[in-house]
């Protein structure tokens, strides 16, 4: 059978039930490295952020950086782990030129922090639990370029390139306990999980966790066993060997290689072939992943207590005043703007998976209220945003201008409809709101006599409609209204002048 | 005062007569430099010298001090540098063909210590490779020979360094101590070296053999002369984590104090374990003697056992190549050092850095590399790593024990005498239990010092090794101090006065 050959995925979770780990990688922000005090700003040219403790020369030694422990303890306390009364570094060796020690300084027998949980909540709501085994520090490796090759891989290069600006940048590795139960949705939360984690480190402040330029990295680990009906069984079902798929820079991305991978292993299962315990890369343009290291020759990293550092001892009372450093966490924010806002849970989820939330909430400190903040940033803004393939946070109107636009509707001066007239020049770069409207002349006729004048028009023109109206059909105003309007070119308040026209023919 | 005297002072001497300006530091570190041009062709102490550097900085000494600035108390005073220490702009090997072109960025922190007290660096001296030998003979640049007896090692790993003290080439000399490197080859050449309490001095640019072992210590031809240079070198250090956050214990003023012959009320432990069989018979004669020597100073002696002592040896030769291994790793001819192309197939990362270091170290390197690779190995961890470990507690355990009823130990500091070049270099089990008496201090992380006990049966010079708690480098001074006095009133002076002439010559010579 072809290797590239993939199971219908209904069929493939009908048959199994896949099993996941994810190690995600978190670059600290800190200003300076783990083990030195080179500064850790990205995009530096090659090799000028570098000093002989990063560059591994011999005699140097390594410093712990307290910034990044406290970090590593905020984000322990706030996935809900046990914080490590006494924790070790280590040394996993091994050689490649992207280890200027040809080691690696981390954490193995006893991370900082242990056995925790996140809470991570689907698009429809429902909230899954992922325990977590581990986050442990460690520091990240330099970086690679590989010269001469079509793909940029190491394969058929001339040469390559090293970096060493990276090597030493402070990380936190978090690792899941086995995902179990996830079922067809798997992909869906090894996706909701990364960006609950990346929501995390953000509001902690401990990591710029932008996927596209590294600082966040997830690895998915799956497995596939055999399906059986009662989830007791199922749960005692011993797991399959595993895949470990590396390159996945987008949350886009984890869910469709978790999905990918799930076809790949049933297809393979079902054909009674084994599934190799490998690394494999994702491409992200073929949508599939192609095998890298086989960990059956896993490398054996010798891993030993390392005798340059001391053991890290946060003292209680240290961890304690972490805690009350903690933000309001991501989960709890969301359920207090629920309630402070009003919005149903599915006007939440919405405003969530739009990425509305924070322009909303933008938009009521700016002055507008919930639900016209959140009936702008959903509807018309959404809709542009999907027109033109953009984020939300990337159209050119700021929250400050929903609050206005509000204001204007509020005060009388535009109606809702001239409203959208306004947002559009807003949207074409015409300046904030109240500069449209004057701009474009927009403002609602607001003067009595002019509006009379048209009614009185209007009426004349229509002798029968005005006649029914004066025989009590008052629905019938709607025809005058509209009349009005389009002599106003749309700037009446038709509220007004419905009022008016009653008023006329008493 | 000729240049020959000049060399034969005491660094203590020096510093009185460089502060009353009776000599200057151009004086004195010339004399050095001729010295070491007459000898060093024989003994070959120095991988490299540094004339130009040495005088430098002796005449902006001088200068200094004759502008009436207060200068530290060995400012002008030369010294020799283990060659496993980093040194700016100079180039550094640890006595390794791998890096015979390395040229340090940095100084290590006890380095820049010796230049802020402004003493003179003479040169880089010879060691086995990366520290890992008992003879000097594993250098790749050829050995060190004793000064007593050409035919003879100096000791190891630190050999280059004794024999530049033993040889009136240098006054004092830094050297680094992971299982003996500095008190055996004291021990063998008649000359003090101390190995510091762990974390007593820094370790942030010295190259690494086995982390949790290393120290840095003073090497020199008196007690006092040794304190005066822990004093420099010693204290704190951010950039060694390892480093004791305390101020350097008073090790001047004990050994002063101990000179003063003031050591009544201390008690002393003989190690049942370090000595009897093994142990040659003029090394122990010597040793008794030195005993004799404190009791009648009013020290009371008794027996103590260190059970744990018999394990020490195989422990150390675990621990110390695990973290070998694992340090040695980073030679990988990618960053710096030599890069040796393999010989035949693809040329590729891996298979440079194999025929780097296939070509770039020596046997005994890749002996311990070897062992301790597999000792850290998935599956014996455990059994070898991991048992090593136990003992080195247990180790730890006996001293605490010992600390009970004694304020410190002494043993011999090595079984034999200087024993002839060539003699173990087959043999590296031989070789090992020279280490045997200074191992166990390492293992626990104590002070120890070797003082001269005076020349065995066979005119060899024989070490008398004192150890002390943790953080008490101070007792060792004292009691080294009243040892070395006692000694020098029986013999008439000090013992090196009874080392043969050295042949001279007129060759350049140590430089690479």
């Amino acid at each position: 059978m072809n290797v590239s050959d993939l199971a219908p995925f209904d069929q493939a979770i009908a048959e199994f039930d896949p099993v996941m780990g994810i190690e995600v990688h978190v670059e600290l922000n800190t200003r300076t490295k783990m083990f030195c005090s080179c500064v850790t700003a990205f995009g530096a040219p090659p090799n000028s952020q570098v000093c002989p403790v990063c560059l591994g020369l011999p005699g140097a030694m390594p410093a712990v950086n307290h910034q990044a422990v406290a970090s590593a303890i905020r984000l322990g306390l706030a996935l809900n782990c046990r914080i490590a009364e006494r924790c070790t570094f280590a040394r996993k060796n091994y050689f490649y030129p992207d280890v200027s020690k040809d080691y690696q300084i981390s954490q193995y027998e006893d991370p900082i922090d242990r056995d925790g949980f996140l809470d991570v909540e689907l698009a429809d709501g429902t909230v899954f639990r992922v325990a977590i085994e581990r986050a442990h520090m460690e520091e990240d490796a330099a970086k690679n370029t590989h010269v001469g090759s079509a793909s940029g891989r190491i394969q058929g290069a001339d040469y390559s390139l090293v970096d060493y600006n990276r090597g030493g940048v402070p990380l936190i590795e978090i690792v899941t306990k086995p995902i179990e139960g996830a079922g067809a949705r798997a992909g869906e939360v090894a996706r909701a999980y990364v960006a609950a984690i990346r929501e995390l480190v953000i509001a902690l402040g401990i990591s710029d966790a932008r996927m596209d330029q590294g600082s966040l990295r997830a690895d998915v680990n799956l497995s596939l066993r055999p399906r059986v009906a009662d989830p007791v069984a199922q749960s005692a079902v011993p797991f399959g060997k595993r895949s470990e798929t590396k390159n996945v820079n987008s949350l886009r991305a984890i869910e469709k290689s978790v999905r990918h991978e799930i076809r790949r292993q049933a297809a393979l299962l079902a054909a009674g072939l084994p599934v190799t315990q490998e690394t494999r890369h994702w491409h992200e343009d073929s949508e599939s992943t192609s095998p890298g290291r086989s960990k059956e020759q896993a490398e054996d990293y010798r891993y030993f207590p390392e005798p340059d550092l001391l053991p890290i001892e946060p003292s209680r009372a240290w961890v304690e005043e972490l805690r009350l450093t903690l933000p309001e966490l991501p989960a709890a924010r969301r359920s207090r703007l629920q309630a402070e806002w009003g919005f149903t849970d599915l006007e939440m989820r919405d405003a969530v998976n739009a990425g509305a939330l924070d322009l909303i909430g933008a938009s009521v400190v700016a002055g507008a209220s919930p639900a016209g903040a959140r009936k702008w940033w959903m509807g018309e803004l959404a809709r542009t945003a999907n027109e033109r393939g953009v984020e939300l946070a990337q159209l050119p109107v700021a929250p400050a201008d929903i609050a206005s636009l509000e204001r204007l509707i509020a005060s009388g001066r535009i109606s809702d409809k001239l409203a959208r007239q306004v947002l559009e020049g807003v949207l074409a770069g015409e300046g904030p709101p109240e500069d449209v409207v004057a701009a474009r002349g927009l403002a609602v006729v607001s003067d009595d006599a002019v509006l009379l004048a048209a009614i009185d028009q209007a009426l004349a023109a229509q002798p029968d409609v005005a006649q029914k109206i004066r025989d009590g059909k008052v629905a019938a105003a709607g025809a005058i209204v509209g009349a009005v309007m389009k002599a106003t070119r749309g700037q009446a308040d038709a509220a007004r002048v419905r009022e008016l026209i009653l008023k006329q023919l008493g | 005062m000729s240049a020959t005297d000049l060399t034969r002072l005491n660094a203590a001497e020096m510093a009185t007569l460089l502060a009353s300006r009776e000599i200057s530091s151009v004086e004195l570190t010339r004399a050095h430099l001729a010295r070491i041009t007459q000898v060093d062709g024989i003994v070959h102490a120095f991988l490299q010298t540094l004339p130009e550097v040495a005088l430098r900085e002796a005449q902006t000494a001088d200068a200094d001090r004759a502008a009436g600035e207060q200068l530290p108390t060995l400012a002008g005073v030369p010294i020799a540098v283990k060659d496993v220490l980093a040194t700016k702009g100079l180039r550094t090997t640890c006595g390794s063909r791998i890096l015979e072109n390395w040229v340090p960025a940095y100084d290590a922190t006890v380095v820049r210590k010796l230049r802020e007290a402004r003493l003179p660096v003479l040169g880089k001296t010879n060691m086995d490779e990366f520290a890992m030998g008992s003879s000097t003979e594993h250098s790749a640049y050829g050995p060190t020979l004793n000064p007593w007896d050409t035919k003879r090692v100096p000791g190891g790993s630190g050999g280059g360094s004794a024999a530049a003290v033993g040889a009136f080439e240098a006054p004092l000399a830094l050297g680094s101590d992971t299982g003996g490197s500095i008190r055996q080859p004291a021990a063998l050449t008649g000359t003090v070296g101390v190995k510091p309490t762990y974390g007593g001095v820094s370790r942030y640019g010295l190259v690494a053999m086995a982390s949790s072992l290393d120290q840095v210590g003073p090497c020199a031809r008196t007690v006092l002369d040794a304190a005066l240079l822990h004093e420099v070198i010693g204290g704190h250090d951010p950039k060694d984590q390892t480093s004791l956050d305390a101020p350097v214990p008073p090790v001047v003023a004990a050994a002063r104090q101990g000179l003063s012959g003031d050591v009544r009320g201390l008690r002393v432990g003989v190690v049942a374990e370090l000595g009897g069989r093994g142990y040659q018979r003029g090394v122990l004669d010597r040793f008794e003697e030195a005993l004799a020597s404190l009791e009648g100073l009013g020290m009371s002696v008794r027996e103590v056992s260190c059970p744990s002592f018999k394990f020490a040896l195989p422990a150390y030769y675990l621990i110390m190549p695990s973290e070998a291994s694992s340090n040695l790793a980073r030679f990988d001819a990618m960053r710096y050092g030599i890069r040796v192309a393999p010989a035949e197939g693809p040329v590729t990362v891996e298979t440079v850095m194999a025929a780097t270091r296939a070509a770039g170290f020596g046997d005994e390197v890749k002996r311990r590399i070897m062992l301790g690779t597999y000792a850290l190995s998935a599956g014996y961890y455990d059994a070898y790593y991991g048992s090593a470990q136990k003992v080195r507690t247990l180790v730890q355990r006996d001293f605490e024990n010992a600390w009970e009823d004694v304020d410190v130990l002494i043993s011999p500091t090595t079984p034999t005498t200087a024993f002839p070049l060539g003699d173990k270099l087959d043999d590296p089990l031989a070789m090992y239990i020279q280490d045997v008496a200074t191992i166990p201090v390492n293992l626990a992380g104590i002070p120890g010092i070797s003082v001269p006990g005076g020349l065995a049966e066979d005119g060899l010079p024989v070490g008398v090794q004192i150890l002390a708690p943790a953080r008490a480098d101070a007792y060792l001074y004292q009691v080294g101090g009243a040892l070395e006095a006692a000694l020098h009133e029986k013999w008439g002076g000090p013992l090196l006065d009874q080392a043969p002439a050295l042949e001279t010559t007129t060759q350049e010579g140590g430089a690479l």
